[in-house]
């Protein structure tokens, strides 16, 4: 427990942490402090590339082992699994109606990228290991979720029917435009990359995705710091005290489970600590996008407050710090 | 100069739903629309700024089209159908345009 808190207390000083925790009081004090649209986009671009040819060029030297297509079906299964988990204690717990329920436990499958970036920055930072294809493991748990969360949703009501014209609702256009997102194209693209070209490819290009990398992110969580400090500020007084501690409880919930599952596998510590970060975590990006079109009936305000300005600050600041140390006890590492 | 006269639909739609209206607008004859960026705004849902957006799944856009007047109403109901059940306004005004063959 001591490893806890002291490696919470490490991260809490960190420059990542202190300047998201910049942004968000700034956001809460209304300050104008901001980040250009533009910027942001082009720091996550060159966050996603980093580790995402990073994490290839780590499976180049080390080689593919079935370890990684099990590691890969057991994300996918996880990720299909906990918006089942999460629906069933939203509806127990708060008095959510089933398809804003349906709505935020597809958010709670699925996962946050950020959350992961700043996890392999503390496993960097404390010197762990970590599995080059744990970025491969990411991109493959951001979508189940969401075709779950619809199926939960369309027993609710008819929201999710397809319209004659086939404009709405679970098309092929939703499931390209989820399975396409430029996060995940970016991300495997770049693994693809760095699994090619590996240690050679990586010393070529490291000068700039290597140094930089921690200052980028330290940056970049600055803006997601505002954003998630405007989130609060707008989105607070449409979240119940229950669903507030969902928020709180359901990251542990699914990192408790990754936990098992990283362990089950054989992973290494940084690699169970980083299913945990990914089971525990919640998408901001693909699935509101999703949901929008998909379940407009579904209220923005509730899953987008939720698992922005509840549960992705609360992994940033205790969850990874927690989740590193749970792993590293675990596996002796 | 002469000008005729002509129907300038505006429909402010939430972002992810862009591709889906533009492509039912060209299906149903719109000879052109314009897509502009949302900057915020106050509604029933709240309100909402584009700063500080994670994505574009919380953002609004504008789509603009201006029509010959018969062409209005076919344009308006194959929009519609994409409308019906997200956020968004829909707002139809006179206009005046300069080269009639264009709309």
């Amino acid at each position: 427990m001591s490893d806890v808190f002291a490696l919470a207390g490490q991260n809490l000083a960190s420059p990542i942490i202190l300047s998201f925790v910049l942004g968000f009081g700034a956001a809460l004090a209304r300050s104008d402090l901001s980040v250009p649209e533009a910027v942001a986009k082009a720091l996550s671009l060159y966050l996603l590339f980093a580790i995402g040819f990073k994490g290839g060029a780590g499976v180049a030297e080390h080689g593919v082992h079935s370890v990684l297509v099990m590691s890969m079906l057991a994300g996918a299964i996880l990720s299909a699994g906990i918006p089942l988990i999460a629906f069933t204690l939203l509806r127990a717990i708060s008095r959510l109606d089933r398809v804003n329920a349906a709505a935020v436990a597809a958010h709670y499958g699925s996962i946050s990228i950020v959350t992961f970036v700043a996890a392999t920055s503390v496993l960097a930072t404390k010197g762990i290991q970590a599995e080059g294809f744990m970025v491969a493991v990411a991109a493959v748990m951001e979508t189940p979720a969401i075709f779950v969360g619809l199926l939960l949703a369309a027993h609710a009501s008819a929201t999710v029917q397809t319209t004659a014209g086939g404009r709405n609702g679970l098309d092929k256009d939703l499931i390209r435009e989820v399975a396409l997102n430029g996060s995940i194209v970016i991300l495997v693209g770049s693994f693809v990359i760095g699994w090619i070209t590996g240690p050679a490819g990586l010393a070529e290009i490291d000068p700039f995705i290597g140094a930089p990398f921690k200052g980028v992110l330290t940056l970049f969580l600055l803006d997601m710091g505002l954003v998630a400090g405007r989130g609060m500020r707008q989105g607070m007084r449409h979240l119940s005290p229950s669903v507030v501690i969902f928020g709180l409880v359901m990251p542990l919930i699914g990192a408790a489970l990754g936990t098992a599952t990283g362990m089950a596998l054989g992973l290494s510590a940084g690699g169970v600590a980083l299913f945990a970060t990914l089971s525990g975590s919640a998408s901001y990006i693909a699935v509101p996008a999703a949901m929008r079109v998909a379940l407009p009936a579904a209220e923005p305000s509730i899953y987008l407050t939720l698992s922005l300005a509840i549960t992705f600050p609360f992994n940033l600041i205790l969850g990874i710090p927690i989740y590193v140390a749970v792993a590293t006890a675990l596996t002796g590492g | 100069m002469e000008t005729h006269a002509a129907k300038r639909i505006e429909i402010i739609i939430e972002a992810p739903m862009q591709t889906r209206l533009t492509r039912v607008l060209e299906e149903a004859g719109a000879p052109g629309y314009t897509v502009l960026p949302v900057f915020g705004g106050f509604g029933r849902s709240g309100s909402w700024s584009r700063e500080g957006q994670v994505s574009r799944a919380a953002g609004m856009v504008a789509v603009i089209c201006i029509v010959a007047p018969e062409k209005a109403e076919p344009l308006l109901e194959a929009a519609y159908r994409v409308l019906e059940r997200q956020i968004g306004i829909v707002s139809i005004t006179d206009c005046e345009v300069v080269r009639k063959e264009r709309f």
